[in-house]
């Protein structure tokens, strides 16, 4: 399947990186991309986020791993993955070798540990920028999660900001389980961030009524899907109200042209799509084109145009 | 090609460097396709319901062993995950698949009518490794996991190979294939644990008569039952693959939730996605016993904190 052209002008960037489609796999839901392959043209999508990768190769958690709830999932997987090196070694080549692009999803415990996988990836071809994973709620310390503290977070961004390829714009993702998302959207751009992703998954949890036990491995997981998508659009809001200048990747139950467009009208100059994936590995293709559909019917020349729209 | 029906077992069965009987399966030669298909037909088989697809593209490229995932509802179903499902067979450009409701999404999947579309992914996963042509075979079916082994059945059987088949379940209710299994093998044995058909008892019962006569085992159905069989045929020196049901969310590989501890080629154990690494796994490389636990000697259980 290949991404249709039409009259509006699809192209736009995240930070000074352009990408033809503003469509993006989510991190987490896409794994490195490669399984995509039958059902998604990877070079023509706006980029393929990958499951954010550690120093280690980790296990993840044991199952079960997930639980379907109401228009969503919960999942617990715990970061599995194959660690900077297995990353640099197999996947980038892979994708670098079909022309898609990569922002790579970085993930850790401690700063160092993001400014050491910053520095690993200058330069790798097919790297088109790093998201900042500092809110996943799946890691060992639950409550300590870097997104919920806007010193935490500064202190991440700034230190992969200076790490890495000054080529290579640096996204923070940011986590909705915080009393107010400004705050913290405005300290990731202060320590340098060229864009903010928003969001994560929720902390949620699901018991079963038959073992009354909770069904995931990890007790308590990330919800994401249409569920979260009204919660994803506020941040998405919020933030670009206060700061209208810092570029959104939005996310957050996605699963039609018409729910990127919301998020493109409440400030996102770009979208992943993750939840809806699992439901439609051709979720991507399809959500361009029904995005560029709807943008020509409301009479948008460019997608650029229709960022922001809903606040003027 | 084939070698008749009496060619002899081979003489002894390889061992990899590593000591297992198995080695991995391959991956399947043809990449999935995603669909929109009509329902062909419908039938009611005990406490299950079969379900023909139209479905070309998915008949023509699947091999005995792979599933289909299919979407719940449509675009604006509350249901996001797909409900993966063995392919029960294949003909003329369709695609047969049983389903057990239990559910809401496979209630849903089973009440599916003659005509009615339904978007479907497949074929999905690695096939049954084939033995050499000509080896005798043991194919044991826990309830609706039988229906799976109906294709393996019959391509084992064009490849020379002696079928014995042992089909068991709970309850009658829930046997299936039975029809289709009969004209295939030999012998035919059939268990249920009330008695309500066939012999009392579980297929093990009936697999540990047969194990020793043949050169394979092949199983489909729940994990312990998966897990008894297995281990039946490692300590009789045989190879066995086994289909695992393990709950996904996608079917192709990117949501990692349906992973189990599974050695690999290489002696060690991973994490490893039953879509697509599965669901066909070496009945001697998965680790039944450590299944939803994080052992410490899985590869990346030191970065979650685990060492030994």
């Amino acid at each position: 399947m290949t991404v249709t052209e039409t009259a509006v002008d699809m192209s736009t960037a995240l930070g000074s990186a352009a990408i033809p489609s503003p469509v993006l796999t989510a991190s987490g839901c896409s794994s490195f991309g490669r399984e995509l392959e039958p059902f998604v043209d990877l070079a023509a999508i706006g980029a393929v986020v990958t499951k954010s990768v550690q120093l280690r190769p980790r296990s993840g958690r044991p199952t079960p791993r997930m639980a379907e709830t109401p228009s969503g999932m919960l999942n617990s997987i715990g970061l599995q993955g194959p660690g900077i090196d297995g990353l640099l070694a197999e996947e980038l080549p892979w994708l670098a070798a079909r022309g898609a692009r990569a922002l790579v999803s970085i993930a850790g415990t401690r700063v160092e540990h993001f400014a050491e996988l910053a520095t690993r990836l200058r330069g790798v071809p097919g790297v088109l920028g790093i998201e900042v994973n500092i809110s996943c709620p799946n890691v060992e310390s639950r409550g300590e999660v870097f997104a919920c503290d806007p010193v935490a977070a500064r202190d991440v961004v700034r230190a992969v900001r200076e790490a890495a390829d000054p080529a290579q714009p640096v996204y923070a993702k940011l986590s909705p389980d915080v009393t107010d998302i400004v705050p913290v959207a405005a300290s990731c751009a202060d320590a340098g961030a060229d864009g903010l992703s928003m969001i994560n998954t929720l902390l949620g949890l699901v018991i079963d009524p038959d073992t009354m036990r909770p069904v995931l491995g990890g007790i308590t997981g990330g919800l994401s899907g249409p569920a979260v998508r009204p919660v994803a659009l506020r941040c998405v809001w919020q933030v670009h109200q206060a700061l209208p200048g810092v570029p959104i990747l939005g996310m957050g139950g996605i699963r039609s042209g018409l729910d990127a467009l919301q998020f493109v009208l409440a400030g996102a100059s770009a979208v992943s799509v993750g939840t809806a994936v699992f439901n439609d590995p051709s979720a991507l293709t399809r959500i361009h084109t029904e995005l560029a559909a709807a943008l020509a019917e409301r009479g948008f020349a460019r997608l650029t145009d229709a960022v922001g729209y809903a606040h003027r | 090609m084939t070698a008749g029906p009496d060619r002899p077992p081979a003489a002894e069965v390889a061992t990899s460097a590593l000591g297992y009987l198995t080695e991995p399966a391959p991956v399947a030669e043809e990449p999935p396709v995603q669909r929109v298909v009509e329902v062909a037909g419908r039938r009611p088989v005990g406490a299950y319901v079969e379900l023909t697809l139209a479905a070309p593209a998915i008949a023509e490229r699947a091999v005995p062993g792979q599933f289909v995932a299919f979407a719940v509802g449509d675009r604006t179903s509350a249901m996001v995950l797909r409900r993966s499902i063995a392919i029960a067979g294949t003909a003329d450009g369709q695609v047969t698949v049983v389903v057990s409701p239990h559910g809401a999404g496979s209630t849903w999947l089973a009440g599916l009518r003659p005509g009615d579309a339904v978007d479907v992914v497949g074929p999905l996963g690695r096939p049954y490794p084939m033995p050499a042509p000509g080896t005798p075979a043991l194919l044991v079916g826990g309830g609706y996991g039988a229906a799976a082994l109906v294709g393996l059945a019959g391509r084992l059987r064009a490849a020379g190979s002696r079928v014995a088949v042992v089909s068991g379940a709970a309850s009658a209710d829930r046997l299936c294939s039975g029809e289709e299994l009969t004209a295939l093998a030999d012998p035919f044995v059939v268990t249920t644990d009330d008695g309500s058909a066939g012999r009392r008892g579980w297929v093990t019962d009936a697999a540990a008569e047969l194990v020793g006569g043949v050169g394979v085992v092949y199983a489909c159905g729940p994990m312990g039952m998966l897990r008894a069989v297995a281990e039946q045929a490692t300590a009789a020196g045989v190879p066995s693959y086994v289909a695992v049901e393990e709950s996904m969310a996608c079917g192709i590989g990117v949501c990692m939730t349906c992973v189990l501890p599974v050695v690999g080629a290489d002696g060690r154990t991973r994490f490893s996605r039953s879509c697509t690494e599965g669901p066909v796994f070496g009945g001697d490389r998965v680790r039944f016993a450590d299944v939803g636990t994080l052992t410490a000697d899985v590869v990346g259980a030191d970065a979650m904190g685990v060492v030994a």
